[in-house]
């Protein structure tokens, strides 16, 4: 009949009106500056950049190779390189950014510059409480703002971040590898002088070896 | 009347009346008349606003509730300051028009509108012998100055040069017209059974016990069915939910004020919630017994608490349905009114007419409330169906102009 679901909605919603009175597990709601709920593992509003160690402007593991700059649909990234180098992670000497600025008023939360960053370098944040009086300085991040240590990010996405950390984990040992065999090699590169064959012989022993594969 | 003489009810019933008396006593007699109109206006100008204020933080905190939220609580204790933080807010708002407006039009169209629904309740009796003006036709008054409401709606969508504003006022002004034809059908059937134009007179129709149970209008067949048919043309009348078309968010913006910021906008607003007032003060008055009180032992309440104490029930069924009601489509709509609406006030008419002469002698008593009732249940029965058949629409198809 007409209006049958008129009165059960009228009836829903009183019922919801008296409950939210009695029981406090209805409400869905909190009281947000006193009462705040976690942030879900996924969230992210902003991005800033990774530093390890203690000092944030020498720990940064951005070396302004810009591609975050090139690739940002909005172009909210602004990166000048330096003229210097410094050493990275693994003791590259590498260019870093003089100057990095994200503005937030344009950035649309994309997260293409953190798909794109080849270094782990930046990241999405979940710091969304970025209110100030100032909207045009006050919305454009600078490098001090932006970075952020890597025990942060680790806090802030943890599955994430061990993901990260492993695979830097690994680079860095597959470098120091390379650079302990590079090493060896160098060591025995100066030790040959003193057994001059040697080092020409394991060339022609190779070779038989590999023509029947081929 | 003596003032001294009254018994303490009667003196709490009578207050404003007295108070406005007093306040006429300091002019010479020539000017009396103006001045108590004026104070008359005062009071209303001063109480209706007011109620609004408590309106818009209720509606607020009880559609909080009804959605499992707490609602604005930190404007003072609970939130009851929130209205005054909101006034502040539209006041200091810029307020800005647009380039192309008809600036003229624009600026008078919400003033057009507050003006015209303050006139409505000129003939309102919101206590006994409180009513501004007793006309004969008072109700015919509220109609015609409440049908100008539209036209200040149109001057609204046409002045501000923006598509969703004219077509909102378009909206508006087809749903407006469109239900005040089911409005005006439904409130006759109160004039048909005083005899009277005049809301004081209907109101006083009303006033009789049996029993404690009091003579309202709504307690018959054809008087319950005026008043539901009048609450459902009211709430299109006012454009409050489920009937808010003209102001749809997802296809309109805001309607006809989507070009209004600042105090402007906050006009509209108040003529909104005085217009909704207004219109369940006169269903009030037709059909729930005006300022009389519900049982005749209660009748020592002031009159006037009666009637404020029924128009915010009103105002609260009205937060109830919009905090369950979901918007109507725009056919749903005209069909509403013109193949149910329509049809039951003409039916409703014929309903009050039999009652009427089948007069209350003990065995008529029994027979009109059977037939009456019976008719209408059975045309809202079937009207219903009609209306809810599942309508076979095809695919549309389009023509474009060669």
């Amino acid at each position: 009949m007409l209006g049958e679901g008129i009165v059960k909605g009228l009836a829903e919603t009183a019922k919801n009106f008296a409950g939210s009175f009695v029981s406090k597990e209805r409400l869905t709601t909190v009281q947000y500056p006193e009462e705040r709920v976690e942030p879900i593992e996924n969230t992210r509003d902003f991005p800033f950049l990774v530093y390890d160690g203690s000092d944030p402007m020498a720990g940064l593991r951005c070396v302004a190779c810009q591609i975050c700059e090139k690739e940002c649909p909005p172009k909210c990234i602004y990166i000048t390189k330096s003229t210097d180098k410094k050493p990275d992670y693994v003791g590259k000497p590498q260019i870093y950014p003089a100057r990095f600025d994200i503005d937030i008023s344009v950035c649309m939360s994309c997260q293409i510059c953190v798909e794109v960053c080849p270094f782990e370098a930046i990241k999405m944040d979940t710091e969304f409480e970025l209110s100030t009086t100032d909207r045009f300085e006050g919305l454009i991040l600078d490098r001090e703002q932006l970075a952020k240590s890597n025990e942060y990010y680790n806090k802030i996405h943890p599955t994430e971040a061990a993901e990260v950390d492993a695979r830097l984990a690994e680079e860095k040992a597959k470098v120091e590898a390379k650079a302990k065999a590079a090493a060896a090699a160098a060591a025995a590169k100066a030790a040959a002088p003193a057994s001059g064959e040697t080092t020409a012989k394991p060339a022609p022993q190779k070779d038989p070896a590999k023509e029947p594969g081929a | 009347m003596n003032f001294q003489a009254l018994t303490l009810p009667e003196k709490l019933d009578q207050l404003f009346v007295f108070v406005q008396h007093w306040i006429m006593g300091f002019f010479p007699a020539h000017w009396q008349p103006l001045v108590g109109a004026l104070v008359g206006v005062v009071g209303i100008v001063a109480s209706f606003p007011a109620i609004f204020a408590l309106t818009t933080v209720l509606e607020r905190k009880g559609l909080g509730r009804m959605q499992n939220r707490l609602g604005p609580n930190r404007v003072g204790p609970l939130g009851i300051f929130q209205p005054v933080a909101d006034g502040i807010k539209s006041l200091t708002k810029e307020d800005i028009v647009p380039v192309s407006a008809d600036g003229v039009v624009h600026f008078l169209a919400p003033v057009v509108l507050v003006v015209a629904i303050f006139l409505g309740y000129a003939s309102l009796p919101i206590g006994r012998n409180m009513v501004l003006v007793n006309i004969d036709a008072g109700l015919l008054f509220f109609f015609a100055v409440g049908a100008s409401t539209e036209l200040s709606i149109f001057m609204a969508g046409w002045s501000s040069r923006n598509k969703y504003s004219l077509l909102g006022a378009m909206r508006a002004v087809a749903q407006m017209i469109s239900y005040e034809v089911p409005l005006l059908m439904s409130a006759i059937v109160a004039v048909m059974m005083t005899g009277s134009l005049s809301t004081v007179k209907i109101v006083e129709a009303q006033s009789g016990f049996t029993g404690i149970f009091p003579h309202w209008y709504v307690f018959t067949p054809w008087g319950f069915a005026g008043f539901v048919l009048f609450v459902i043309a009211a709430l299109a009348e006012t454009n409050r939910t489920p009937f808010d078309l003209p102001e749809g968010e997802s296809e309109l913006v805001a309607g006809y004020f989507t070009e209004y910021s600042g105090f402007k906008f906050a006009l509209f607003f108040l003529g909104e919630y005085l217009g909704m007032m207004s219109i369940a003060g006169f269903g009030i008055t037709l059909f729930l017994g005006g300022w009389g009180a519900p049982f005749s032992f209660l009748n020592f309440i002031p009159s006037w608490a009666w009637f404020f104490l029924k128009l915010l029930a009103a105002l609260c069924f009205f937060i109830w349905l919009r905090g369950t009601l979901p918007r109507l489509r725009q056919d749903q709509l005209m069909n509403f009114a013109w193949k149910f609406m329509l049809p039951m006030t003409l039916l409703n008419l014929m309903v009050a007419a039999a009652w009427r002469f089948l007069g209350d002698s003990a065995t008529g008593a029994w027979l009109r409330w059977v037939l009456c009732a019976g008719v209408l249940l059975l045309a809202y029965v079937g009207l219903g169906r009609v209306l809810m058949r599942k309508q076979r629409l095809g695919a549309r198809s389009y023509r474009y102009a060669e």
